[in-house]
């Protein structure tokens, strides 16, 4: 089986975002980088899935030479190729094109991404992609069976699950939950700091938005603070229905 | 411009969505004085459609389209924004919606914006506003392309009803479609009857560490019971296992905006705020008065959720008079 898996580079949850001097992106400095925690799961299915069924894994990126950190850890934790698309753009269709143009090379059977990267919080790429290589696509994935060339997964939906059913060669993004991510060994890392990183450059697509700013929410003014007697309480639940009516 | 409004339903009704989706489309027509036409896939009552100002709605059909498949979901829209030659096409960014929407821009050729929470026409180009980084930050991005794709991030655009209601007039509309265009289709669809999605509610209570373990998370759910309202839960209850992850409010969980969110328990680490410091009102209750969660509370009290939330139930009972 041949196994394309899409990895990207985000800050860590825990980052407090500063804006740039451009007014236009985020200040990195200081800034910790993590792969983007769906992409873990995603990762984790691609190894699965050639364990199980043979084949290769080749593990994508689009960034800067600093997303190589992400490739070394899919290296560490053994997938059989990693390729660097170099870019810096941020335009969803520029990055699913180029991912396109990958997976049009290697032709895998099947494509896997994290549900959303959390940075842009976008959830656009896999369905794009799909769409640019006439593939089906399951996203939010939670369970995935691949028996031949079908595929049945279950998604998560509003208040509930849905099972869907499609053929392979198929673009499926992961949700927490599809399993359980395991962790590169010491010995692993130390060599997939010499493996080689294959790199390409984006697609020509015309980038379709371009970022106007990015600034951060206004803070908020101090709240009413209660203590816990029984007249807070209840002066808390009349503020509640007569001050804020939202009871 | 002309807007097309892709307008959800379930059970043949439209969704809370749908009316959030026309308000949304008609201020994108007011703005750019053009017009708005509704799409719905499969029967379905659109009468109500009529008191948010909608006029004109599609109703597409098609053999195919029973399979509820999400390409060829995308397919008909994409007929229908040409048939009608629309410029912006707008969906709600829920399940269904972040399927159909980059499919659909990829058609049209169309620049997308997901997940928006405000719109704005500046010298006749669209500027949207969207959160980013778990709304730790807002970007806004201009649209490039003459053909726009916009989702818009559930309870943000308040449905808002019109002063001169319309009578919906509806159009029936065939799409052309093969069975390429249905690559994946739903074999089944199981609902958690009676519980609340986070990401749909109005009024959420959430519980974390504070709630000392899983048994205790019935202070949570009676609350929530009380005012109508999803549970939703803190990152490390549901690392811990207490809770399933679809509760899960936060970066790595669900980014919500309800009109009253109330967090027990939750002292308020910066990736649970950026999922739901939107919250049109936040009460939090954390026996810390120094948690970050009281800098972005409108009201707190300090005090062990534990002790407090029965007693805010009962009294909240009272008021809503159950």
């Amino acid at each position: 089986m041949n196994i394309l898996v899409g990895i990207s580079q985000v800050p860590d949850t825990t980052t407090k975002i500063v804006v740039g001097a451009d007014n236009k992106s985020i200040d990195s400095k200081g800034v910790k980088y993590i792969m983007n925690p769906y992409d873990e799961f995603a990762l984790e299915e691609a190894l699965r899935l050639k364990e199980k069924n043979g084949g290769t894994v080749t593990a994508v990126t689009v960034g800067g030479d600093g997303a190589k950190d992400v490739l070394r850890t899919a290296l560490a934790l053994q997938v059989d190729k990693a390729i660097l698309i170099k870019s810096d753009s941020s335009d969803s269709f520029v990055i699913a094109s180029s991912l396109a143009a990958v997976a049009q090379e290697i032709k895998p059977d099947v494509v896997l991404f994290g549900r959303q990267s959390i940075d842009y919080d976008s959830f656009q790429v896999a369905p794009m992609v799909a769409e640019i290589l006439d593939m089906p696509s399951v996203t939010i994935t939670s369970k995935l069976e691949i028996s031949g060339t079908s595929l049945s997964a279950e998604r998560d939906i509003e208040g509930g699950k849905e099972t869907i059913s499609a053929s392979l060669p198929a673009v499926i993004s992961a949700q927490k939950g599809l399993n359980e991510p395991r962790y590169p060994k010491l010995p692993d890392i130390m060599k997939a700091k010499s493996k080689p990183i294959e790199e390409r450059a984006a697609s020509a697509a015309a980038s379709r938005s371009e970022v106007v700013s990015i600034e951060l929410p206004a803070a908020k003014g101090k709240g009413k603070v209660f203590g816990d007697s029984e007249a807070d309480i209840s002066e808390l639940v009349k503020l509640l229905h007569e001050e804020a009516k939202v009871i | 411009m002309k807007i097309l409004a892709y307008l959800e339903t379930l059970d043949g009704a439209l969704k809370k969505t749908a009316f959030e989706t026309i308000t949304a489309a008609q201020n994108l027509a007011k703005q750019s004085g053009g017009s708005v036409v509704g799409l719905v896939i499969g029967s379905a009552d659109v009468a109500p459609a009529g008191a948010y100002g909608l006029a004109d709605c599609l109703v597409a059909k098609h053999a195919l389209l029973e399979k509820q498949s999400a390409s060829a979901f995308a397919e008909t829209v994409a007929q229908a924004a040409k048939a009608e030659n629309a410029d912006v096409v707008v969906l709600p960014a829920s399940s269904t919606g972040k399927e159909i929407a980059p499919r659909l821009a990829v058609k049209l050729e169309a620049g997308l914006a997901p997940d928006t929470v405000a719109h704005e026409i500046v010298g006749g180009e669209l500027i949207v506003a969207r959160p980013v980084y778990a709304g730790k930050a807002r970007l806004k991005v201009k649209i490039t392309t003459a053909k726009k794709v916009v989702t818009i991030r559930p309870n943000v655009f308040t449905a808002k009803k019109v002063d001169a209601p319309a009578t919906t007039a509806t159009r029936d509309f065939a799409p052309s479609l093969s069975d390429n265009h249905v690559k994946a289709t739903v074999s089944s669809v199981s609902r958690n009857a009676g519980k609340l999605d986070v990401a749909e509610a109005d009024i959420i209570v959430s519980g974390g560490r504070g709630l000392k373990g899983p048994e205790n998370f019935h202070l949570v759910e009676s609350l929530a019971g009380t005012l109508g309202a999803a549970v939703g839960a803190s990152r490390a209850v549901v690392d811990a296992g207490w809770r399933p992850h679809g509760e899960q409010v936060g970066q790595t969980g669900k980014t919500v905006s309800p009109t009253l969110y109330i967090a027990a328990g939750i002292s308020g680490a910066i990736q649970h705020l950026a999922g739901m410091s939107s919250s049109k009102v936040i009460v939090a209750i954390n026996k810390d008065k120094d948690a970050p969660i009281f800098q972005i509370a409108d009201y707190g009290i300090v005090g062990d959720a534990f002790e407090v939330l029965p007693k805010l139930t009962e009294k909240v009972k009272v008021m809503v008079g159950k």
